[in-house]
């Protein structure tokens, strides 16, 4: 009585072409799961803060080292990226520039901010660690 | 033909009524809210937090409503961050167990390290 009628399957992802909008959607999740992993460091660093001097040095030098400033890099693009794209979200959730020219405009545009975001952020970040 | 259904009639078969939209907008609350605080803590480790001693760090968060913005940033983020990768956590793993375990460990994870995260705060700012 309850399956009388089957539900509709999409085709497997293999046999699309990649596209601007798909790929922007599959690195939406990408990127918020990283920045998930991002958390479980924010969590280390705020307690690492508030244990003391020393354990708050440990953490800083930690994030400070190549591998640190690596995947600093990765989460501060991550977040600029999933920040814009999740902008562009909620106009759809709002029902707005769903259409496929505005869905391609809008996507550019976060990429473009996205990149121009992060770029910004380092270049900050270095020029007043420099002069400090 | 449609508006001569019964509203259950046009529901049935199409998946569950429960609690996903209650989460939908949660996740979606937390997103907006999330706009202007994630700003704040990036410009914050850019502009102060970069080159901040332990000591200033302390001061920082003692000072004006950085520990309640901070404590904002952590209930929305983990909240969002949790939401997100439950949905993926649903769509991808298809083993039940395995499935259920994962859920049920990430809700325990997330509520531990919120609790920590917000009492590190709370400790730095109190000064305790």
């Amino acid at each position: 009585m309850i399956m009388t009628h089957k539900r509709p399957l999409s085709p497997h992802l293999q046999i699309y072409q990649p596209q601007l909008t798909s790929m922007m959607s599959i690195l939406h999740r990408a990127t918020g799961v990283f920045l998930s992993v991002g958390i479980l460091v924010l969590a280390y660093w705020l307690i690492a803060a508030a244990d003391g001097t020393e354990t708050y040095q440990q953490a800083q030098s930690l994030l400070g080292s190549w591998l640190g400033l690596l995947l600093l890099f990765g989460w501060s693009f991550s977040l600029f990226y999933h920040l814009c794209n999740g902008i562009r979200h909620l106009f759809w959730d709002a029902g707005l520039g769903m259409d496929i020219k505005t869905a391609y405009a809008t996507g550019k545009v976060v990429w473009v901010a996205t990149i121009i975001l992060t770029a910004l952020a380092w270049v900050l970040a270095f020029s007043l660690k420099g002069g400090g | 033909m449609e508006k001569f259904r019964t509203p259950l009639s046009r529901v049935r078969l199409w998946g569950s009524a429960k609690a996903g939209s209650g989460l939908f907008v949660a996740q979606r609350l937390t997103a907006i809210a999330l706009v202007p605080i994630s700003l704040w803590f990036v410009a914050s480790v850019i502009f102060f937090i970069v080159k901040a001693d332990h000591a200033a760090l302390v001061a920082w968060l003692q000072s004006s409503w950085n520990a309640e913005i901070l404590i904002l940033l952590i209930l929305a983020m983990f909240y969002h961050g949790y939401l997100g990768v439950h949905e993926v956590v649903e769509d991808y793993v298809h083993h039940e167990v395995v499935k259920a375990i994962t859920l049920v460990s990430m809700k325990f994870v997330i509520i531990a390290i919120t609790v920590a995260s917000v009492l590190a705060v709370l400790r730095i700012a109190l000064g305790t």
